[in-house]
């Protein structure tokens, strides 16, 4: 098979070619790996010398036939450096393997690099990490969104066939959203946690990000399960399926009026509006919804992660790993000044909100408040599906913003999550898919649903994106820095 | 809404050295993102209970069967600096 035929393959296709021996999991990984090799978009901290020798395992026992696969920089993996986009970890390679790698390689997958983030998943745009910032391949003088931009960046450029990334409070979708392809934040608990060097452990969730819905639910169902080294981790109370739906009949889609109005640039309000539309023509009803607490998830948010954050990154103080800052006069020294020297500036804002925000006198006006607010939030999300099926929003407020347009300003950057923080917070599912273009550059739609409808989801973008036939390809051409 | 003094005061609970140019400007910072999030003060909350975990978990306790972990020397190869079969570090009384 040629270079172009190749990269034409979603990842669901490229297993079934080499099924059908026509394309071989070498010649697959060699192509991506001589690709991602010219990396012009700053998408990679990490690319694998060559596929592993087991990765030739019988097709029968290896259902992904060891189709290369892009980890974000946070996960853990054996002896390979796993550096969360952070100076303070430069050079860490971990003596373990994050069970969702480690999942998806026992199904077959070959790790074929670590994608670059924002520090510790911190950031909207990629800026942030110490590695540089990842650029989107419709523009390179934009931002690919984040935290995980290198992931999402590294599918849409085509560099990647897909790539496991995570999402706190947006950090999957958004950034799909902002390079037009798909991306899936599951239930939280649905993917262990254990390996993923943690930001906001009762947010945290991996998941896929891909050049279609078919590939989102091929990679989610070799990642699910109860882990028994992660406590919160649950068994995922069905299979995950291939998505094969081609109507949505009697589908209730629930739009918030809250995350539909204000604060929206117009061109991605109107490709989310001629999206509703095609879902009506596929037989789904709209319904008009209200999430009355929805406005103030981002306060919430900004609480509650810095806070876990805040108590989570206690753990680099150059004593185990990482960096260490040289001739401390003692211990407590040898400390602040390791943090000060390793932490970027967002990552230091986080810090110092979090640890404000659970200090003595504040505690019960901040963080206390934030945990009751998230009830709420979570009380309207089960309000409104007992009306409506799945909801849908708009993924990000705007398009793929420019270099340097938001990062004087951390509340213009945080409200990049305004769509995607209420979902994270309610623990819920939701999907971006690509649904159109405003100004040339990508719009996500936003699909969410109840704990565990991760079938249904799947299936309404699938048969979404099958009318709506989002033309991926501008970004795999330039992405590359030519044709393929 | 936080000033120079609790600037320090929560850099130094959080043992995070700052410059003084970062200490400026994590001042206005911080206050700017502190008054947005203050609009939660807003919303009457009497009678709600707090959310930590939104996923029901039961039983999520393993079988407690020792296992293996990693080695000493796995456990102590990322260290900055070790002493015999400890992580070494600068005295607390220099």
């Amino acid at each position: 098979m040629n270079n172009t035929d190749i990269f034409d393959l979603s990842s669901a296709q490229a297993v079934a070619a080499i099924d059908a021996g026509t394309l071989s999991s070498g010649e697959l990984f060699d192509a991506y790996r001589a690709r991602a090799s010219n990396d012009e978009l700053n998408c990679f901290t990490w690319l694998a010398e060559q596929a592993p020798k087991d990765a030739t395992t019988p097709p029968s026992q290896s259902p992904l036939n060891g189709v290369p696969l892009a980890v974000k920089d946070l996960f853990c993996t054996e002896g390979v450096p796993s550096q969360s986009g952070s100076r303070i970890l430069e050079g860490y390679r971990p003596p373990y393997t994050a069970t969702a790698v480690a999942r998806l390689e026992e199904a077959g997958a070959t790790l074929l690099g670590k994608t670059n983030q924002d520090e510790f998943a911190m950031g909207s745009s990629t800026e942030n990490s110490a590695y540089g910032p990842v650029r989107n391949p419709w523009d390179p003088e934009r931002v690919p969104g984040g935290s995980s931009g290198g992931s999402a960046a590294a599918v849409a450029a085509g560099l990647a066939p897909w790539a496991l990334g995570t999402d706190t409070g947006g950090s999957i979708r958004q950034p799909a959203a902002l390079c037009g392809i798909v991306g899936l934040k599951p239930t939280y608990g649905a993917v262990s946690r254990y390996g993923m060097i943690a930001f906001a452990s009762s947010l945290d969730q991996a998941g896929p990000l891909t050049r279609d819905v078919t590939d989102a639910a091929l990679m989610l169902r070799h990642m699910v399960g109860r882990d028994p080294r992660d406590a919160t981790s649950l068994q995922f109370p069905e299979e995950v399926s291939l998505p094969s739906a081609e109507r949505l009949d009697g589908v209730r889609l629930g739009v918030p009026q809250e995350l539909t109005g204000e604060g929206i640039e117009g061109g991605v309000l109107e490709a989310f509006q001629a999206t509703l539309a095609r879902a009506e023509e596929l037989g789904a009803q709209v319904h008009s919804v209200q999430l009355p607490h929805a406005p103030h998830a981002l306060s919430a948010y900004y609480i509650l992660a810095p806070a876990e954050c805040s108590s989570n990154l206690a753990r680099f103080d150059g004593v185990r790993y990482g960096a260490r800052a040289q001739d401390a006069h003692d211990l407590l020294d040898m400390y602040t000044r390791t943090r000060h020297d390793g932490f970027g500036a967002e990552v230091k804002r986080r810090i110092m909100l979090g640890t404000y925000a659970l200090s003595s006198g504040y505690y019960d006006a901040y963080y206390g408040r934030a945990q009751r607010v998230r009830t709420k939030i979570a009380e309207d999300f089960k309000a409104a599906f007992a009306e409506v099926d799945l909801i849908v929003t708009p993924t990000a407020p705007t398009v793929a913003f420019r270099l340097g347009e938001k990062t004087a300003d951390p509340w213009s950057m945080y409200l990049n999550d305004y769509c995607t923080v209420p979902m994270s917070l309610a623990g819920i599912p939701a999907i971006s898919i690509p649904c159109g273009l405003s100004e040339g550059l990508p719009v996500g739609f936003q699909i969410a649903g109840p704990v565990f409808s991760e079938n249904r989801l799947l299936d309404a973008a699938y048969a979404l994106e099958q009318v709506l036939g989002f033309d991926g390809s501008p970004a795999r051409v330039s992405g590359a820095g030519g044709p393929a | 809404m936080i000033d120079r003094d609790e600037v320090l005061h929560v850099a130094r609970l959080a043992r995070l050295q700052l410059s003084e140019q970062e200490v400026q400007a994590m001042t206005g910072e911080l206050s700017a993102v502190l008054d947005h999030i203050a609009k939660i003060g807003e919303l009457d909350l009497d009678n709600v209970s707090p959310t930590s975990h939104v996923v029901e978990v039961t039983g999520a306790l393993r079988p407690d069967e020792p296992v293996a972990s990693l080695t000493r020397e796995v456990a102590l190869a990322q260290a900055p600096a070790v002493s015999g079969d400890g992580f070494l570090v600068p005295s607390p009384q220099a």
